[in-house]
């Protein structure tokens, strides 16, 4: 009897899809070489494309003046500026949409979500009308709807609403009195700033304090408190610098105060009723999502109602929320994109549509609005993974 | 990835026609049809009928080259387009030629690689105000809200215009002609800015077109005609003699009811030339024989087809003013066919 | 009077209804409506709010509103409400779009086809559930033809799609082609190839950080710069596959979340038993993650369905397109609140049957772990 004799494997051709080991190799070598062909096509065809069109390519065009105006600028711009400097306006309006959107949307999901919980039949049934009716229309309608109702039903600046003196209501949009900066008023800025560093420290302190002896400081109203009181000494101080700029109706239109445009308040409104109901059900599902044991274990050892909510069942109901709230961030920002439908200028309508079209670069503005859009994205969902990871429940 | 070829090799069965371009014109009739970009409508100019078809100035070129190409002007597809998507779709090759209110400037000829085969409408930018607002000149518009198409060179004009003049205003972007129209008259913005000839048609299609002013200021030139892309020269004569057949048969007095007769009957060597009785004018340009008369017949001569849908008898009502003929101190006039 | 002053032995005293406090009607408000101060407020501010919104919006809405009039102008001189008219003219437009009329039964027919292929796949206690899946599968090559003709049947071109008709195309078709798409990119993302990994990484994280608007600009101006010259593709055929590759993008990472939450186990004893990796992923492994992705499959599908209209964008005429092209008409200028109403209505309806069926599915499938 001769002992069986290991036999060395040898590599067969059948192999490359019989064997696990190497049939992977070969799948992963077979899709690089379809992705890698897949590409060589697609940049072969632009580069032909392009030469046979005679088009040059180049970003240089970012340099020349762009020639056309924009209504609503957060920096300096006109006509002369160049397409980096629309480009920069634009990329400052989608942020400025996005950060109301995300303010009021929040507000307004948060509190429609624990209304929704209330044991007030009528309240709860209307919350959930209004989140069911928002969230199964398009937004885009929504859109066009609120623009529909800002441009048609309000009056004409000559008529303007004013619900409070100083406030103009009419179809050129919402005007209000501007603050004037006069010299000095940086002093108040950087009041605020402190009295934001000091309502922050004294949160820590209240924290570790509550932590280590269980006094519980009245932390929200002490910083509120804070931040408010140390910018108006500051202001008193100062000479009082800031002074109102009144608008008032001058030929076609308002003259002097802040101006939301028709455009902005229509996708206001319309990004945050939309993206709230969405968010209602986060928070719904979130608070939910925490056991009613832990309200009942907390009521046991005698923790009010209140506390209760505030130490016991937030911390953990945000564990649930806060992903998919910031994934609803996103969406709203990148909803906000829906501007080109009423003329709003952002990063799509300046570069991607203005700017696109009077240069006839298209590859090149697309590539910057992609880049620009992508950018955001991937560094707030990085921001989101890291704190997944932190957050998540340690287990086996 | 695999699956993402897989999937549009798939659906490349369903739409797509893969086919080396020897030349457009061979494309074309390859397909059996010619892809023409058109505005997404302008009363008179370019507008759907009930049935879907489109009409107007603008389409008529397009018929009128359909006809030399095919002998029958139905063989037209047409891309609706807005100031923005339409240079993308002339120089992707969606569309074979662009006719509609399309400014012939140099950076367009030179830098976006087109050719403006000529000129068939001669317009100039003007302001459109209610008469409400009493405002006799477009240098008292100081401060107002002006409605405008993006991606025109109207709009770069205002910039220019309210800058010489020192003027501030606040532009009020819109995307289609219609959206101009409903923004201006639900009093979004103060004064509506466009070609002139795009005014007037806006303003025939109002409720009460008396209530509104156009101002005497017109403060561009802006030649209006169809367009092709660079690199195909034999494309670019055949529309551009195309529309010089148009021009010419209406200076020579060929219409689309006389035309059969003229070209058997007429003395004028030129209409035997231009209608294909005398000569080899269409093998020439790679045409039929007989591509002059077939793009008259398509839909008249060039006016004809301003009278048809602009012209005075309209509700359009635009004079031919600066597009008359040549010979009655226009400028529309046409080399000749020889 | 004898009630009164009726005694009873002790231990036979009937049962007397609670007081009239502490029934019915009135237990039910004091419980629900005005249980504590605060809930009082908020319960006569809601009434209130109702109060405000509801009879004037009725008056618009239905009251008031006029339903046979010619014209805009012929609306605003006989009521005050809104001016159904233009929605019940230009009906048949809204739905079919530029469809020619006499075709229109093929456009009815694939409606009603789909309705008889969707039973199947949405109920499973449908008779003959097996054959009738079969008509199910090739429904999409019978609407192709349907549609867009062929086969002894009069050719239709995309560009006259238009209205409700090409909202469901879009809606079905991106659906029905996201769903396997997206469990493949799902595979993909967990996969331990590392190529097929990084591959459907980038894919899928490219896609999500995008907004959908610059997907469809992207189809719409610069894909003939990445095909070979002289290609055409059909705009409506951009759509569909960008529309596709967006919503599978979604659906993977809502798949990807099902896999995640199998536990180890599932895996580890699959292949203990030496099911291959396909049979290992098709018989163990998807049946329970899909259970679980449900409802955010639902939701991915209602999302791709709302997004439908962002292709007036790019200039396709669906139901938002068409409006803008009725209200450049003189006769019915104005009247943008009535028609965007109109297809709110339309959306509404469609996204929240899909949505209750989701929570209809998820009761069904909710096999334990009940709290």
């Amino acid at each position: 009897m001769s002992a069986i004799e290991y036999q060395a494997p040898s590599f067969k051709l059948e192999d490359l899809w019989t064997d696990r080991r190497w049939r992977a190799i070969f799948v992963q070598i077979l899709a690089l070489a379809g992705l890698f062909a897949f590409l060589a096509y697609i940049v072969n065809n632009t580069i032909n494309n392009l030469q046979t069109l005679g088009i040059e390519t180049g970003y240089g065009f970012l340099n020349d003046p762009s020639s056309y105006d924009i209504s609503q600028t957060l920096i300096d711009y006109d006509s002369r500026s160049t397409h980096g400097r629309a480009t920069i306006v634009g990329i400052l309006n989608t942020g400025l949409i996005a950060l109301c959107g995300i303010i009021t949307a929040t507000l307004l999901g948060f509190t429609v979500g624990v209304l929704r919980l209330s044991g007030n039949w009528l309240i709860s049934r209307m919350m959930y009308c209004y989140v069911e009716f928002t969230r199964n229309v398009p937004l885009l309608l929504q859109i066009l709807l609120w623009y529909a109702l800002v441009v048609h039903s309000l009056p004409r600046p000559k008529n303007a609403l004013e619900p409070l003196s100083g406030i103009f209501l009419s179809n050129r949009g919402l005007v209000l009195p501007g603050p004037e900066f006069g010299s000095g008023s940086w002093i108040i800025f950087i009041a605020l700033a402190v009295a934001v560093a000091g309502a922050i420290a004294f949160r820590r302190y209240a924290k570790r304090i509550q932590e280590t002896t269980g006094k519980i400081y009245p932390v929200i109203s002490i910083s509120l408190s804070i931040i408010v009181v140390l910018p108006l000494l500051a202001y008193f101080a100062a000479g009082q610098p800031v002074s109102l700029n009144w608008p008032a109706l001058s030929g076609f239109n308002f003259k002097g105060g802040l101006t939301l445009r028709p455009e902005f308040l229509a996708l206001w409104f319309a990004l945050t009723i939309y993206t709230a109901s969405f968010i209602s059900e986060i928070v719904r599902a979130g608070i939910q999502s925490v056991s009613h044991g832990q309200t009942e274990a907390s009521y046991a050892l005698g923790i009010r109602p209140n506390w209760t909510m505030r130490l016991v069942i937030l911390p953990q109901a945000l564990r649930v929320i806060l992903p998919p709230l910031i994934s609803q961030y996103l969406n709203l920002t990148k909803n906000s994109s829906l501007a080109i439908a009423v003329g709003y200028m952002d990063i799509v309508a300046t570069i991607g549509g203005i700017s696109l079209n009077q240069t006839g670069r298209a590859l090149e503005s697309m590539s910057i609005v992609l880049a620009i859009y992508l950018t955001f994205s991937l560094s707030i969902s990085m921001v989101m993974n890291w704190y997944n990871k932190r957050v998540a429940l340690v287990e086996r | 990835m695999k699956v993402l070829s897989g999937f549009i090799a798939a659906a490349a069965v369903v739409g797509v026609a893969a086919t080396a371009s020897a030349s457009t014109l061979d494309d074309i009739k390859a397909k059996g049809f010619l892809q023409c970009g058109v505005s997404t409508g302008v009363a008179g100019f370019a507008f759907t009928d009930d049935k879907g078809n489109w009409q107007g100035f603008d389409p008529a070129v397009c018929q009128a080259v359909a006809a030399a190409i095919f002998g029958d002007k139905s063989k037209v597809k047409y891309t609706p387009t807005t100031g923005k998507t339409r240079f993308e779709a002339l120089k992707s090759g969606e569309i074979d030629m662009l006719a509609r209110n399309t400014t012939w400037t140099l950076s367009r000829d030179a830098d976006l690689k087109l050719t403006f085969v000529g000129v068939n409408y001669y317009d100039g930018q003007g302001f459109m105000v209610p008469k409400s607002l009493g405002v006799k000149s477009a240098k008292e518009l100081d401060g107002a809200s002006v409605c405008i198409q993006t991606g025109t060179t109207t709009e770069l004009n205002l910039a220019d215009y309210f800058r010489t003049n020192n003027m501030k205003y606040e532009p009020v972007a819109i995307e289609t002609n219609a959206e101009g129209r409903t923004n201006y008259l639900a009093g979004r913005c103060d004064v509506y800015t466009t070609d002139a000839s795009g005014l007037a048609a806006t303003r025939a299609t109002f409720e009460n077109p008396n209530d509104h002013v156009l101002l005497p200021e017109i403060i561009s030139k802006e030649p209006l005609g169809p367009l092709v892309r660079h690199g195909d020269d034999q494309w670019g004569d055949i529309v551009r003699w195309t529309l010089n057949v148009l021009i010419s048969a209406e200076e020579l007095g060929v219409t689309a009811a006389n035309a059969d007769d003229m070209a058997k009957n007429a003395k004028n060597p030129e209409i035997k030339r231009m209608l294909g009785t005398e000569g080899k004018f269409g093998p020439m340009l790679g045409l039929r024989q007989d591509w002059g008369l077939m793009a008259v017949k398509a839909g008249g001569n060039y006016g004809e087809i301003f009278e048809r849908f602009i012209g005075a008898k309209t509700p359009i009502g635009l004079e031919r003013g600066l597009n008359a003929q040549w010979v009655n101190g226009g400028l529309i006039y046409s080399p000749p066919v020889r | 009077m004898t009630d009164a002053t009726q005694t009873h032995a002790p231990g036979t005293h009937p049962d007397l209804p609670p007081p009239l406090g502490n029934r019915g009607a009135i237990k039910w408000m004091r419980e629900n409506l005005f249980s504590s101060p605060t809930n009082t407020v908020l319960t006569l501010l809601g009434i209130y709010l109702i109060y405000l919104a509801i009879p004037p919006f009725l008056d618009w809405f239905i009251l008031n509103a006029v339903f046979d009039a010619g014209s805009r102008a012929e609306c605003w001189e006989r009521a005050s409400g809104a001016c159904w008219s233009v929605v019940i003219v230009r009906f048949d437009q809204l739905v079919y779009g530029f469809y020619p009329v006499e075709l229109r039964w093929r456009v009815d027919l694939s409606a009603v086809l789909l309705a008889v292929a969707l039973v199947p796949i949405l109920f499973d206690k449908a008779p003959y559930r097996r054959g009738w899946f079969v008509f199910s599968l090739i429904y999409p090559v019978i609407a192709f033809f349907l549609l867009w003709g062929g086969l002894g049947l009069e050719p239709v071109e995309s560009a006259k799609f238009g209205g409700i008709m090409l909202t469901v195309l879009i809606g079905v078709t991106g659906i029905v082609a996201s769903l396997p798409l997206g469990i493949v990119l799902a595979l993909g993302r967990r996969s331990e190839l590392l190529v097929l990994k990084v591959i459907s990484i980038c894919f899928i994280e490219f896609i999500r950080g995008v907004p959908l608007i610059t997907l469809l600009f992207v189809a719409s101006t610069l894909l003939n710069y990445f095909l070979p010259p002289g290609t055409y593709f059909d705009l409506l055929l951009r759509v569909l596959i960008m529309v596709t590759l967006f919503s599978a993008a979604y659906i993977a990472e809502v798949v990807r979340g099902g896999l995640q939450a199998i536990p180890r186990g599932q895996f580890e004893a699959a292949m203990a038993m030496g099911l291959s990796y396909w049979k290992m992923m098709g018989l163990v492994v998807l049946p329970q993650a899909l259970k679980i992705s449900i409802p955010g499959i639902v939701n991915t599908f209602i999302g791709l369905y709302k997004d439908t209209t962002l292709v007036v964008i790019i200039g396709l005429l669906d139901p938002l397109g068409l409006s803008q092209s009725i209200l450049a008409d003189s006769k019915w200028q104005g009247l943008s609140t009535e028609l965007y109403i109109f297809i709110a209505i339309f959306f509404f309806i469609s996204c929240f049957s899909m949505s209750r069926y989701s929570i209809y599915l998820e009761n069904k499938l909710h096999t334990g772990h009940k709290r």
